[in-house]
């Protein structure tokens, strides 16, 4: 029954006992929709605000930072295996890295003045924070191992700063893998249990690349199959991730960079264990080749990332594809 | 412990996840809301609609920081629409220029002028022009005026400030002083006040809630009174049904359980048909009906109905176009109406008279209404009753699906509802705005819908009546204390010319004897002494002969008409904006440029104070600004955070504003612009002999000032508009006297002093009063919230019924009493019945609810006051693509048009070249914009919500025409053409009517040039074409064509006008046939 | 890992089922915060022209225009099925936040109400909040080079005043007050609003049980929750964190012990 009759207690703010309803009066009557065959979304628009990270900066820091990770621990390898140039070029590069990736990290902030802020916190939710913290870490052993290597001061505490750096290569070279994928970016996220191999293996391709491209010949052989192992990883767990996404790999099957990436690398891998082995010229090339094919892959992974934020089907599907799943499990139960 | 490093905290403190205390700042900690921080909360009202949401104004080191709802209103709760949430932006913004700018004649831009040295100039120029213009007399009869200077605006501003621009324009001889109401809902006035006594709305929002069906029809209340609309949302909780009949699905229609598309313009053919199936099906409130209303009076024998004369009442004079409304009267009465034309029978009512009338000569206040003859059994053939049956008879469902487009099931819903929801128990209630008014024949819409709601009971009960939602924070304050050409305050008609015309002629003829009006002499004798103090005498008729006298409109589109032919030579814009504002904007600008002298009056630069340097004609040549005379004046506008004084709301609520804030560098209150204006004329013509200066040197103006700016004390006008006699001030207009012995400015107000006390100022917690909410401002008349409550009662005094009981007779007290204050005599018995030879109320009888009216009745038909007919008829729009299927005669024959170069009118129906102007236009306001703009498309939180001009087509009609949603379109008239983005959309549906499809096209009318928002104005479109009631101009029906793309560029804009005109055929005279 | 519920936490439930679509809510919050304007573009998504929620949009009105009936509804638009949706958007302001989970810098903190609020002195602008956010919430603002999103009126709050938003909101579509106070209401509703016959109602964000632990912003919406630009079945990327460090662990040192391996082979 209406409540419409005159009521003096009523007081102007109280509550009334109910809200207005939609549509209530009319003849019509609202029938349950069919299913949609496709999916809807909000003006085509995506569900996700898009990144603001910019791809020379981000993705170059993907490259760098593992490239300086991995360039460590070849290095430490080599001064214990006793390949002393290899070591050397594997620390400077390393070095060189090692700020390139810092002044990407930083040139991408909106305040860069406020860098410091990263060391407020320790936050192992966050893959940024623990980042902060590696490249706190392995900074400073990096850079003196290289310092003492190339000055040949101190050559005690070099040594250790190497197998320091050696030891903690292997985090910076990987965390980035968590970084990308702790988002809401269907591509990156859903890959999380292969970026991290897709990314040591694009870093040690990527280290043994520069093994080859520095060092000579006779002391470059653990360059030339870590540019093979890497490689090898980096397809596999590439391979398994885009079978394992299904459509939500599109972007990253779409992608000429992933694809160029690959073909970078074993070409650079291939010459570098065959002609690499006698041609020092070929053992650039080839070790040029694997510094490209690791940088194609981390900025093919970026943009396929960037695609699938920017396509609410890529966000609305596997989610759809969820809840009908766990549907259809309350149903069974 | 607490480290300045947070990781230490983290590593030490109880979040060790670094998430949350951990990680706070400094400046997080310190954070205050800068509302808890004020130094000062000032008690405000919103600006802009007339809803009139109160606003909590923060001040800070004398700086607004912020301005929010104020939770103690019993209206708006504490909410506000996104226009009053950017109020803060509106009043701090940067933009708002602050100083006095000049533009010399024929000077390509503004220079800085110092105020004063403004202020000065504007007095000469008002002087100069003044005596050059004045005229004694016209065809022999004195009208002591002046058609050189014209003022618009009001609406905006304060009672006080319309009182006093009133008072001085009129002293000064001035009668072109109009404001928004005449383009908004001037025909309200007539509409509302001939059926009812009043012209305002018959009840308040909260009222809503007790609706038992709410029908919105010519208003998109969500989207224009967002907050208003929170009571019917508190009906539709409560079991109300609510019905949008609208051309367009709106997003009041989202929320509305019945969305009914109509055609625009159409309205009274769809109104007529559901008082059709009242009265077919007796599903009338009888005892209502009989006793309240005019059902049972008999007509003359000689009145001819529409129905008899295919769409023309008898009376009508061919080549005057106007009606003679004698035939109209009842048998043996005569009956003078309480508002719209009520100067229409001077002659006969005075006694200028075919001989054999003799002993009403000299009109010495003989009872000349006499009792009409009533058969309440309402059989008589020539009572009104079944006159009403006979003139609606041809409004069926089958006419309504022809002329509106409306599909027969549908009409049937609204029918059901509408009457299910109405009887003793049940009430339902109307609710419109400018949709209804703004037609050739707009006040005919309202009277329709007053005569459904008297037939189905619904006046004067709660969740009943008709609520007219207006656009303006005070635009119902300016109608009654009117900045009106042809009022003058509380409704007393301006007075026309007429030979040698002494005040009781004039009292004799404008108003009846019996009903409240029958005291106007006391009103008006008031009103004079308020105006011209000792120096108004009985002697000398207390100064009536200085008030400047009427002949014929002197509307503001008269007024641009008189400034393109050289009449009107100074302009004041007082907060009003009519180069966008005002139908066929081209020819206001026009007008404009062929001005001495314009003075604009706004809070930024709006379009019509730089057309003369990039208006739309500079730009295709038509003008140019080194030709353009025009001297023009921009003097900054204080806005109501600067300065105080009251709103009326929609309502008729008073609310005071208290200043805030004092307005930064030239920015003024127009009370002080008015004021000092006033003073300094006075001074430069103190000591003049001419008699033509006497009204102003002996005007009282002698207000207090305050503060360095010398601002005048609004307090003090609100006094002398309250009133007071020699004991001080008067608590209410039945003390008013007609001896000169009382001073009162605007009757209706009077009380809101009362014993000195501003009650429109009183803020009495909403949550602490019942829904009635007396104690929150004062309402005119005498703090009344819902009109003709008497109705609410039975006529023996008893409730129609226990859930709608609002006042009641108290046998034993033998008073009238109820929650709201009774608007009746209070010890007046049901039982009284008047003697034959009473006057004033007392010729009412206690069962008579309508106390302003001459007979005590709701008028179902009116004998008077309506210009074009005592009953609502269909006609077509002027610019109309249908052919008028009801009646022969297509258009409004009383209508006004001006014809005119600029202001060509359009074939319709089945006219040859109709065809050219193919689909029906109607235009319309968006939450997001207010009127013209000024207040909105400069702010920019406001601007990117809606930035850019848009017309709503719909898919049918975007296929047809090649329409590109998101693209452009060039929409034509014979005025003009504009463009517009295109919105392809189901919300605007096309019709099927008279087996043809009629697309329609949705034009928002708020854009133009200047601001952020931009666009081109849709009234570029419209013709002046208006209802011959209240001078309202059609805006919201007009045909016109559409096509893709943007509208050419420079000269070839005029010429594709002129080549869609000689298309079509148009020349002077079309259009233009009665 | 994982946060625990704050006591007497504060959300908004807002139901779209009342909303006029009037926007107040977008600019009382512009007002209140000085969130600057955010450009002037026709977009021709219905009403909407701020399209959607970021740095300079917290509070975001959706238009929804489609031909399908709501409840018993008589649109009389044509003889087709139509309605008009609005809803007013607003960050979430998650139990489990994964914006606030991921900010390297503290600047992103859970307040003393529940809410998540960016401490603009703090953030240098990393963005990593902005593609955590599932829902596309937070945003990287040119102007200050920081993250911006409804604070829910930390400040307000702090004074006992409602936020900016709730308070203007016309028809208390928007309202505000004690989350679970607020779930109970909203049940409440949702039987009122499907009675009605507007079967197609849903409460979303309500359900401590979903992917983001239910959010302190929750609404009833009258169709599915892509829509109106939300995604279905949203998940804070952090649940699958430790899995992920697990993963990057497994790397690391599979990429330590290859390199060991390549350069210590045949010595």
């Amino acid at each position: 029954m209406s409540q419409t009759d005159v009521r003096m207690d009523g007081s102007p703010r109280l509550r009334g006992a109910r809200e207005a309803t939609p549509g209530s009066a009319g003849r019509r009557r609202e029938r349950l929709m069919v299913p949609r065959a496709d999916f809807d979304s909000y003006y085509g628009r995506p569900v996700l605000n898009e990144p603001t990270w910019r791809a020379p900066d981000i993705a170059g820091y993907l490259f760098l930072g593992g490239l300086a990770g991995a360039c460590s621990t070849l290095a430490a390898a080599a001064e214990l295996t006793g390949r002393p140039r290899l070591a050397r070029s594997g620390k400077v590069a390393a070095l060189c890295a090692l700020g390139g990736s810092v002044y990407a990290l930083i040139h991408d902030l909106g305040r860069p003045e406020r860098f410091v802020n990263m060391l407020r916190v320790f936050k192992v939710t966050s893959p940024m924070s623990v980042g902060t913290w590696i490249l706190t870490a392995y900074g400073p052993q990096a850079g003196c191992a290289a310092a003492a290597d190339v000055s040949g001061r101190l050559p005690r505490l070099g040594r250790a700063a190497a197998v320091g750096a050696g030891l903690t290569g292997p985090a910076l070279a990987t965390y980035t893998a968590a970084l990308i994928c702790d988002t809401a970016v269907p591509a990156w996220h859903e890959a999380y249990r292969e970026m991290p191999f897709l990314f040591a293996g694009s870093a040690t391709a990527a280290a043994g690349g520069l093994g080859m491209l520095a060092a000579p010949l006779e002391e470059a052989a653990p360059a030339r199959r870590a540019a093979v192992l890497g490689t090898a990883v980096e397809c596999v767990a590439a391979t398994r991730m885009e079978r394992r996404l299904g459509p939500l790999a599109e972007p990253m099957r779409r992608s000429r960079l992933l694809r160029a990436g690959e073909a970078l690398c074993l070409a650079g891998a291939l010459a570098g264990i065959t002609v690499g082995r006698r041609s020092r010229i070929a053992a650039v090339a080839a070790g040029a080749a694997l510094l490209a094919g690791s940088a194609c892959t981390r900025f093919g992974i970026f943009r396929a990332g960037m695609e699938s934020a920017n396509d609410p089907k890529y966000t609305i599907r596997p989610q759809r594809k969820r809840l009908a799943k766990a549907r259809a499990e309350r149903e069974l139960e | 412990m607490d480290f300045a490093w947070p990781l230490l905290r983290q590593l030490t403190g109880g979040d060790r996840s670094g998430r949350g205390s951990a990680v706070k700042s400094a400046r997080t900690a310190g954070l205050r809301a800068r509302t808890a921080e004020a130094d000062r909360v000032v008690k405000s009202v919103c600006p802009y609609c007339a809803v009139g949401c109160a606003q909590n104004v923060y001040v800070r080191e004398g700086k607004v920081v912020q301005i929010e709802g104020d939770p103690d209103s019993p209206i708006s709760r504490g909410r506000l629409c996104p226009k009053g949430a950017a109020t803060l932006q509106l009043t701090t913004a940067s933009e708002r220029g602050d100083r006095a700018l000049y533009r010399p004649p024929g000077a390509a831009d503004w220079q800085e002028i110092d105020l004063a040295t403004a202020m000065d100039m504007i007095a000469d120029r008002i002087i100069a022009t003044r005596r050059d213009t004045w005229e004694w007399d016209r065809d022999g009869m004195r009208v002591a005026r002046t058609l050189g200077i014209a003022s618009l605006g009001g609406a905006t501003l304060d009672n006080e400030e319309n009182y006093l621009i009133k008072k001085l324009l009129t002293a000064l001889g001035v009668v072109q002083i109009e404001n928004q109401a005449r383009v908004c809902h001037s025909s309200t006035v007539v509409g509302l006040g001939t059926s009812f006594g009043r012209g305002g709305a018959t009840t308040f929002l909260q009222d809503l809630q007790h609706s038992d069906c709410v029908v919105i029809q010519g208003s998109n209340f969500a989207e224009a009174h967002p907050v208003g609309f929170q009571w019917v949302m508190e009906a539709k909780a409560r079991g109300a049904v609510i019905i949008h009949v609208d051309p367009r699905f709106t997003r009041t229609s989202a929320l509305a359980d019945l969305h009914v598309p109509i055609r625009a313009g159409s309205d009274v053919a769809f109104l007529g048909a559901i008082i059709n199936h009242v009265l077919d099906n007796d599903l009338y409130f009888h005892d209502y009906v009989v006793a309240y209303t005019n059902a049972a009076d008999i007509l003359r024998q000689d009145y001819r109905d529409a129905e008899d004369l295919d769409g023309l009442f008898s009376g009508f004079n061919q080549e005057s176009r106007l009606y003679d409304d004698e035939t109209w009267q009842y048998e043996g009465a005569q009956i003078a109406p309480a508002s719209g034309a009520r100067d229409v029978d001077y002659a006969r009512r005075v006694g200028h008279l075919p001989p054999g009338r003799v002993e009403v000569l000299g009109g010495t206040g003989l009872p000349l209404e006499g009792t009409p003859e009533r058969d309440e059994t309402l059989r008589h053939p020539r009572c009104v009753m079944q006159v009403l049956r006979r003139h609606f008879a041809r409004y069926t469902p089958e006419m309504v699906e022809r002329v509106c487009g409306v599909p027969r099931h549908l009409f049937e819903q609204v029918c059901r509802h509408l009457t299910e929801n109405s009887g003793p128990d049940k009430t339902a209630e109307f609710v419109y705005a400018v949709g209804w008014t703004q037609h050739s024949d707009g006040s005919q819409f309202i009277r329709a819908a007053s005569i459904l709601q008297l037939l189905l009971g619904n006046i004067g009960r709660p969740g009943g009546g008709i609520q007219a939602l207006r656009g303006h924070a005070s635009i119902q304050g300016s109608s009654d204390v009117p900045t009106l050409f042809n009022l003058l305050p509380g409704y007393i008609p301006m007075p026309h010319a007429h030979e040698n015309e002494r005040l009781r002629d004039f009292l004799h003829a404008d108003a009846p004897n019996k009903g409240c009006w029958a005291h106007m002499p006391a009103y008006m004798v008031s009103l004079l002494k308020a105006w011209w103090g000792e120096s108004a005498r009985a002697d000398n008729d207390y100064r009536f002969g200085y008030l400047p006298r009427l002949t014929g409109s002197h509307s503001t589109y008269d007024t641009v008409l008189a400034q393109l032919d050289g009449t009107c030579k100074g302009y004041l814009l007082l907060g009003e904006n009519p180069a966008v504002g005002s139908a066929n904007t081209k020819m206001q600008r026009l007008g404009m440029a062929a001005l001495d002298w314009l003075v604009v009056r706004d809070l930024n630069l709006i379009e019509s104070a730089t057309w003369w340097k990039d208006g739309p004609e500079i730009e295709t040549g038509e003008l140019r600004t080194a030709d353009i005379a025009t001297e023009v004046f921009f003097l900054p506008a204080a806005c109501h955070t600067e300065k105080s004084g009251s709103f009326t709301n929609t309502n008729r609520l008073l609310q005071w504003h208290h200043q805030a804030v004092e307005p930064a560098g030239d920015a003024r209150s127009d009370l002080w612009f008015m004021y000092h204006l006033g003073r300094i004329i006075r001074e430069k013509l103190a000591g003049s002999r001419d008699p033509m200066d006497a009204p102003v040197l002996e005007l009282t103006w002698d207000y207090p000032v305050e503060g360095e700016l010398a601002e005048p004390s609004s307090e003090a006008v609100l006094a002398e508009i309250n009133g007071w006699d020699e004991h001080g001030p008067l608590s209410g207009a039945g003390e008013l006297k007609d001896d000169g012995s009382t001073v009162c400015g605007c009757w209706i107000y009077c009380g809101v002093y009362a014993d000195g006390v501003n009650r429109a100022a009183r803020r009495r917690q909403g949550s602490e009063q019942d829904w009635i909410a007396a104690e929150w401002g004062w309402a005119w008349p005498a703090n009344r919230r819902l009109l003709y409550n008497r109705a609410s009662a039975r006529p023996d005094g008893s409730p129609w019924s226990e859930r709608k009981k609002l006042v009641w007779w108290d046998a034993d007290a033998s008073v009238w009493t109820g929650y709201d204050v009774p608007d009746f005599e209070a010890g007046k018995s049901p039982s009284y019945r008047p003697p034959p030879d009473a006057t004033g109320t007392a010729a009412l009888s206690g069962t008579d609810p309508f106390i302003m009216q001459a007979d005590g009745k709701g008028w179902l038909f009116a004998p008077s006051g309506v210009v074009d007919g005592p009953l609502p008829t269909h006609y077509e729009p002027q610019d109309s693509p249908v052919a008028n299927p009801l009646y022969g005669q297509q258009r409004n024959p009383a209508r006004k048009l001006y014809p005119h170069e600029h202001n060509r009118y359009q074939p319709s129906g089945d006219e040859p070249g109709a065809s050219v102007y193919p689909y029906a236009v109607t235009t319309y306001r968006l939450t997001e914009h207010f009127t013209a703009g000024g207040m909105s498309r400069r702010t920019p939180y406001l601007a990117e919500l809606q930035p850019e001009m848009f017309c709503e087509v719909s898919p049918a009609l975007a296929a047809e025409r090649g329409l590109v949603h998101g693209d452009w379109a060039t929409i034509i008239t014979a005025r003009n053409a504009i463009e517009a983005r295109v919105m392809v959309t189901d919300r605007i549906p096309s019709l099927r009517l008279d087996g043809r499809v009629l697309h329609q096209i949705g034009l928002p009318f708020h854009f133009g040039p200047n601001g952020l928002a931009t666009g081109d104005a849709a009234n570029e479109l419209a013709a002046i074409s208006l209802d011959p009631n209240s001078h309202i101009q059609e805006v919201k029906a007009l045909s016109a064509d559409i096509r893709p793309g943007r509208r050419p560029r420079g000269p070839a804009l005029p010429e594709l006008v002129r080549a869609y005109r000689r298309r079509a055929g148009v020349d002077e005279r079309t259009g233009t046939e009665v | 890992m994982r946060e625990q519920p704050v006591p007497g936490r504060v959300g908004f439930f807002t139901d779209t089922s009342i909303c006029i679509g009037c926007k107040a809510c977008e600019v009382a919050c512009k007002e209140w915060n000085a969130v600057p304007q955010g450009g002037l573009d026709f977009t021709g998504m219905s009403y909407d022209n701020t399209a959607g929620l970021g740095a300079d949009t917290w509070r975001h009105v959706a238009f929804i225009e489609q031909r399908r009936p709501l409840g018993h509804q008589e649109p009389g638009v044509g003889d087709m099925d139509f309605r008009w949706l609005m809803a007013s958007d607003v960050c979430k302001h998650c139990t489990h936040a994964a914006c606030l989970d991921v900010c390297p810098t503290g600047s992103l903190f859970r307040t003393e109400y529940g809410t998540v609020v960016v401490q603009e002195d703090v953030c240098n602008g990393c963005g990593y909040c902005v593609p955590a956010c599932p829902f596309g919430v937070i945003g990287k603002r040119e102007s200050s080079g920081v993250a911006a999103k409804c604070t829910m009126c930390y400040d307000r709050l702090g004074a006992g005043q409602e936020p900016a938003c709730a308070k203007t909101c016309p028809t208390d579509s928007i309202q505000f007050g004690d989350l679970d106070e607020l779930r109970e209401r909203a049940q409440r509703r949702l039987e009122q609003v499907r009675e009605a016959g507007a079967t197609s109602a849903r409460l979303y964000g309500h359900d401590p049980g979903d992917g983001v632990g239910g959010t302190g912003a929750f609404f009833l919406l009258l169709d599915e929750p892509e829509v109106y630009g939300l995604p279905p079945d949203p998940v804070v990327t952090t649940r699958d964190l430790p899995s992920m460090w697990r993963h990057v662990g497994v790397a690391a040192l599979g990429l330590l012990a290859g390199m060991a391996a390549v350069a210590w082979r045949r010595r």
